[in-house]
């Protein structure tokens, strides 16, 4: 609990523990497995206190071999459990793609649907403090172009707890994508059981000049983004798509035919990325609804560096979102808001201090 | 491809080629009750090896067609290790296998009617017409399924293994795999994971010499045997020979026996070799990868014709028996084939259907 709020408030990573915590109590069949689950960190705190409350039976360590493992998993939920299956960092799937999108994805599919793979596979997204080229990616692109896998990207602890339940209850292999920065945001969370069910969006935000869509970290962004607009008399509507696999398109649509413009906002790379998939989806839906060409807000077509130098400049800001929405409107510019940026600042390194929610 | 009757047992022992010492005495044990075998399962294993023959001979026969629209690789001439192995196992036991699967899932007792509705990708098909000859699964008989990565199904294998014990539910899993998946990164972490966890699981390995049109040696070290890899990891292992179905059913008796009784996974490796070509009906000598001598050597060693002349030679099997089998054989895959062939595609919507559960 803290000071001033009226309803529970926990941090993202208090709520993805809970959301764990309460599948585990209401079935049996649930088990964590990954490297570390069990230790005294608990993958962030994520998974702390679940070994002691549920055993070494259904809260364990594994071999470093995540693509047996992931086999494993799949195995296992062949014959009946639901593996929670934990990557402390996105890239430790990467050798598991095998499994993950040429086995889960597909067994029920190609089975002609006899057999069901429920697995939920949390992968985490590094970002600063030098995290690098292979302790950063969001892939969540990648994996939503594999057709029998489901994709989740939360912003929210609520959303967080929410999400994990829905998956952990889901009978397809789920990819949890968990952004390292929201781990302790915090804002309430309803206590018990309760799911956000996979595939719906949230106007996170309501406004009538522009839309922006984003997913995960890059939500917190566009709030900021909308705030910064709201600053210069620009309402922005925020919409969480919150489910990237299946997407719900329904609220963007309905969104872009109001505002007429289009911001996308996403934590990967730009080219053949996630935010283009959803351009193209308005533009084929809703074209004669937009005033002006949709924008994109994403990482450069470079791997991440690791140096703050280089960094700093790599991630795009809440700046950056809300130029584009103002070059939609014809009201700045062309500045770069990269100009502004000390390369040897060590705040943008870190998370925002400055806001830790609620959203 | 049809297999001479009277072929001699020129060169064959039997008995296992290579044992581990953990094991000895269990092979030493079961090859000693080898002629204890009861004559209805020696005549059992034989009508099990006539199963698999005749179903891939059809398959063979039609294939050409064109109809049969999906890649298939036959496992004429590897019968015994499927037949073998599956006699041994009880209900209750799960198999996962790879892309060279007919004789594993037609030994488990996978429905033929579903296999040939499967091959001509009609919606009766086992896999509803999604997934073809590498996809076969029949789950009344706890056949999980197959799937053409080399390596894919060893981890889902020993994962359904972990996932029973989990749930307190009894069984072995047996694992079917060629020598080339012995060379991939999973198998390593497969095997590591079993032997930690001390799973009731058997590898099955069936050396046939070749991944697709490689032979061994450029693939594996010839001074470190399958056998030793296991051996690595901690679990027992032994090298057999795979053409006679009666020495498969016994050390693969003894292995279950002991996986059942917990004293963890095994892996066995069986010597025995494809006479068709990698993928497809037809004989493959033309490209030249491998010798007319190599080949006519373990054509020699067909699994039905060493158990005919095995049976005959014990007055277990007459030309009469085998004829009367042979034609209910014949009758059963007539009426399948026949229901595949006229059997409905699946509907339009079906495309649409079940990407998610």
């Amino acid at each position: 609990m803290r000071n001033g709020q009226h309803s529970r408030q926990l941090t993202y990573a208090e709520a993805l523990r809970e959301g764990i915590d309460v599948a585990m109590a209401r079935d049996a069949r649930v088990y964590v497995m990954g490297l570390g689950v069990p230790d005294p960190i608990g993958v962030f705190g994520t998974t702390r206190g679940l070994l002691e409350k549920y055993g070494g039976q259904r809260v364990f360590d594994m071999p470093v071999a995540e693509n047996a493992m992931s086999g494993v998993a799949l195995g296992s939920a062949l014959v009946g459990m639901r593996p929670v299956m934990t990557h402390m960092r996105l890239e430790f799937a990467m050798p598991a793609i095998d499994q993950i999108c040429n086995q889960a994805a597909k067994w029920h599919y190609m089975f002609g649907g006899r057999s069901r793979v429920p697995m939920t596979v949390r992968m985490i997204v590094g970002r600063g403090w030098g995290q690098g080229p292979q302790h950063s990616q969001s892939l969540h692109a990648w994996f939503s172009h594999i057709p029998g896998l489901k994709v989740v990207a939360p912003a929210t602890a609520h959303d967080a707890k929410g999400l994990m339940i829905a998956s952990i209850e889901d009978d397809n292999p789920v990819v949890f994508i968990e952004h390292r920065w929201l781990y302790n945001l915090h804002g309430p969370v309803p206590e018990g059981h309760y799911t956000v069910p996979l595939g719906s969006s949230r106007v996170v935000r309501a406004g009538r000049d522009v839309t922006i869509v984003a997913s995960s970290y890059a939500t917190l962004d566009a709030i900021k983004a909308a705030s910064l607009l709201a600053a210069c008399g620009v309402e922005a509507e925020v919409i969480d798509l919150r489910t990237l696999a299946p997407r719900d398109d329904a609220p963007v649509l309905e969104s872009v035919r109001k505002t007429g413009r289009l911001v996308v906002a996403d934590q990967g790379s730009a080219s053949c990325g996630y935010a283009g998939d959803v351009v193209a989806k308005v533009v084929e839906v809703a074209f004669d609804a937009l005033r002006a060409p949709p924008q994109r807000v994403t990482l450069p077509d470079v791997p991440t560096p690791t140096t703050r130098a280089l960094a700093n400049f790599y991630y795009p800001t809440p700046a950056h979102i809300a130029a584009a929405a103002r070059r939609l409107l014809g009201m700045a510019p062309a500045v770069d808001p990269f100009e502004a940026v000390d390369p040897a600042d060590k705040t943008l390194d870190v998370p925002d201090k400055s806001f830790t929610g609620p959203f | 491809m049809d297999c001479p009757r009277g072929a001699g047992l020129v060169g064959l022992s039997g008995a296992a080629v290579q044992d581990d010492a953990f094991h000895a005495e269990a092979v030493t044990a079961s090859a000693s009750r080898l002629r204890a075998l009861e004559p209805e399962l020696r005549r059992e294993l034989f009508a099990g090896l006539l199963r698999v023959r005749l179903v891939e001979d059809r398959i063979r026969k039609l294939y050409p067609e064109g109809d049969m629209r999906c890649p298939t690789h036959l496992s004429l001439g590897q019968e015994a290790v499927a037949v073998g192995l599956c006699a041994a196992l009880d209900g209750e036991d799960r198999l996962i296998s790879a892309h060279r699967s007919h004789a594993h899932y037609i030994a488990r007792g996978g429905s033929i009617p579903a296999m040939f509705a499967e091959l001509y990708g009609k919606s009766e098909g086992c896999a509803s017409g999604k997934g073809g000859s590498m996809h076969l699964i029949d789950l009344a008989v706890n056949f999980l399924g197959c799937v053409p990565i080399v390596g894919s199904t060893i981890p889902i294998g020993v994962g359904a293994a972990f996932g029973a014990r989990l749930q307190g539910k009894a069984g072995v899993t047996v694992i079917f795999f060629g020598d080339g998946a012995v060379e991939t990164g999973v198998f390593h972490e497969s095997v590591n994971f079993a032997s930690v966890h001390r799973l009731p699981v058997i590898f099955v390995c069936e050396n046939n010499l070749y991944s697709v049109n490689t032979p061994l040696a450029p693939r594996q070290p010839a001074w470190r045997s399958i056998v030793d890899l296991a051996r690595g990891h901690g679990i027992i292992a032994s090298q057999h020979d795979g053409q006679m179905v009666e020495a498969v059913y016994q050390v693969a008796a003894a292995t279950v026996a002991s996986v059942r009784a917990g004293q963890g996974p095994a892996l066995l490796e069986f010597m025995t070799y494809r006479w068709a070509e990698h993928c497809g009906p037809l004989g493959d000598l033309h490209l030249g990868y491998r010798s007319q001598q190599e080949f006519d050597g373990w054509v020699a060693r067909c699994p039905v014709a060493l158990q005919r002349a095995v049976l005959s030679s014990a007055g277990l099997l007459s030309e009469q028996r085998e004829a009367q089998m042979l034609a209910a054989l014949e009758a059963e895959i007539d009426a399948a084939v026949a229901a595949a062939r006229t059997a409905p595609f699946p509907a339009r919507d079906a495309l649409f259907a079940g990407v998610y559960a």
